[in-house]
């Protein structure tokens, strides 16, 4: 088991107030880390430093056991320094946001398709060939023809997920992929993200979605404040908590 | 009753007349177009030194009659000692270049804050989409921004080009014979309305209907992602309904 991300003591400012107060984690292959927490506690911030579309103030990140190299943008924060390293970086670590943010004058099919060519220089025959294997995948190759506002929540997050896989990355992160959705709409997502774990696909999840953690991730990381309160094996961790915090956090999310 | 005698006659000025419109559209709406394109970028950008001077342009142009504009510049500006001595005093002195050059700044300020509105609007998210993969600046201004914009624009953008082509009207004012001008000639020959200014409004209206018909196809091709009617987004169960009840 190789280590293949390893982010270091991540801190970011927003002018004066201090969002992330030192996360620090590393992911091995084969990982599905859950990270939860209440609204506000920073997970999604440190789930955009990773790829840097947030830009940490201080910190490291390495992938692949190389440091990503970064100097000081005009805020002070940190941006990679080459952004030919950045691009490369970012096209092995593919992210799925909350809103979708499918491109929306892009049928799905095309949506799925772009990445690869751009970035992989596929030729569109084989940018589509694979467009439909990863539509089919999650489950929306009868709609690929579709431009995004005319597909369901569930069907946009999925063709997001097609986008996102068609990059055939190492490692994924999902930022409150149901968070957006209908809870009717709910189930088909977390059906494919949990057929991604089972793939051994590797997966960073920032999510609400207590029974995901407890089934499908292999590590459960609680955020409180910008600081990691508690982490570990999620049968454990969610079944006994040992802080008050997740104590507290956990009763208010039965409720 | 219409005197088809007259119009039979009037009509070959009236073709010439057409075409001095169709120059004066095309060249001033080209110009506008491609001005347009680097200004609307900085009217949006945050930067204030690329936004105000641009907004400043475009209020101006756009808070002052067009007929004011074209007269400052076929009237105005030939007093200006400068002008008349400058090496553009042979473009100045021509009416056609001054309704050109009228005509192309108005609808520059115009078109400049439609794709400004239309730049602000871009989805920030799409943009993040696109670079969190690996896309390259140029890239997403190429595959995403751009497009995304241009799509926004488009309807508003319709219109200003057929707002345009009423406002070639006023190039009859400075002696240029354009459809109205033809028009204005047939009344004074043979004061008579519907031959002359009625002539004239049919030729605008024409072309109107063509320039919203050329805008409808352009709509039809590039908004299918908001066309509920478009076989893309018509879901697969709605097209079985449609093959069961043919």
């Amino acid at each position: 088991m190789t280590t293949f991300l390893d982010a270091k003591d991540i801190r970011k400012r927003f002018g004066t107030r201090e969002v992330l107060r030192g996360i620090s984690l590393s992911a091995r292959k084969g990982d599905v880390i859950s990270m939860i927490g209440a609204s506000g506690s920073g997970k999604s911030t440190f789930l955009r430093c990773l790829n840097f579309l947030e830009h940490p103030t201080e910190g490291s990140i390495s992938f692949g056991g190389e440091e990503l190299v970064c100097k000081r943008d005009r805020n002070g924060d940190l941006v990679v320094a080459e952004e030919a390293r950045l691009r490369a970086f970012r096209a092995r670590v593919t992210m799925v946001f909350q809103q979708f943010n499918l491109w929306s004058h892009m049928t799905a099919r095309d949506n799925v398709m772009l990445g690869p060519i751009r970035v992989h220089g596929l030729s569109r025959a084989e940018a589509g060939e694979r467009a439909d294997h990863y539509l089919a995948r999650v489950g929306v190759a009868h709609r690929k023809s579709a431009y995004p506002g005319f597909l369901s929540g569930g069907e946009q997050q999925r063709v997001a997920i097609a986008r996102a896989l068609a990059m055939e990355p190492e490692l994924m992160l999902f930022d409150e992929p149901t968070s957006a959705l209908d809870p009717e709409l709910v189930g088909e997502v977390l059906r494919v993200m949990r057929s991604l774990a089972e793939e051994g696909r590797t997966m960073i999840v920032v999510t609400h979605e207590m029974n995901f953690a407890r089934d499908v991730s292999n590590r459960v990381i609680f955020l409180d404040q910008g600081v990691i309160a508690e982490q570990g094996d999620p049968r454990q961790v969610l079944r006994a908590p040992s802080t008050e915090r997740l104590q507290g956090f956990l009763a208010a999310q039965a409720a | 009753m219409i005197n088809w005698s007259i119009i039979i006659e009037m009509l070959p000025a009236f073709w010439r007349g057409l075409q001095i419109t169709l120059i004066l559209l095309c060249t001033a709406g080209l110009a506008g177009l491609a001005l347009a394109v680097p200004l609307s970028l900085a009217r949006a950008s945050s930067h204030p030194l690329l936004s105000w001077p641009v907004f400043i342009f475009t209020y101006i142009l756009r808070g002052t009659p067009l007929l004011v504009q074209l007269f400052i510049i076929y009237y105005g500006l030939p007093q200006l000692d400068i002008v008349r001595q400058s090496a553009f005093w042979p473009f100045f002195r021509d009416p056609f270049f001054c309704a050109w050059l009228a005509f192309t700044l108005n609808t520059t300020a115009y078109t400049t804050e439609i794709f400004a509105g239309a730049i602000r609007n871009t989805p920030a998210g799409e943009v993040e989409a696109a670079r969190a993969m690996g896309l390259s600046r140029t890239q997403v201004l190429r595959d995403i921004f751009w497009p995304g914009a241009w799509r926004r624009a488009l309807p508003q953008y319709g219109n200003e080009v057929v707002q345009l082509m009423h406002a070639t009207a006023l190039a009859s004012t400075i002696t240029i014979v354009e459809i109205l001008r033809v028009g204005r000639d047939v009344y004074y020959n043979h004061l008579v309305i519907t031959e002359s200014f009625g002539m004239a409004a049919v030729f605008f209206l024409a072309l109107t209907v063509v320039l919203t018909l050329i805008f409808r196809i352009l709509e039809k091709l590039f908004l299918r992602h908001l066309d509920p009617r478009d076989s893309a987004n018509v879901s697969p169960s709605e097209t079985t309904k449609v093959t069961v009840n043919a």
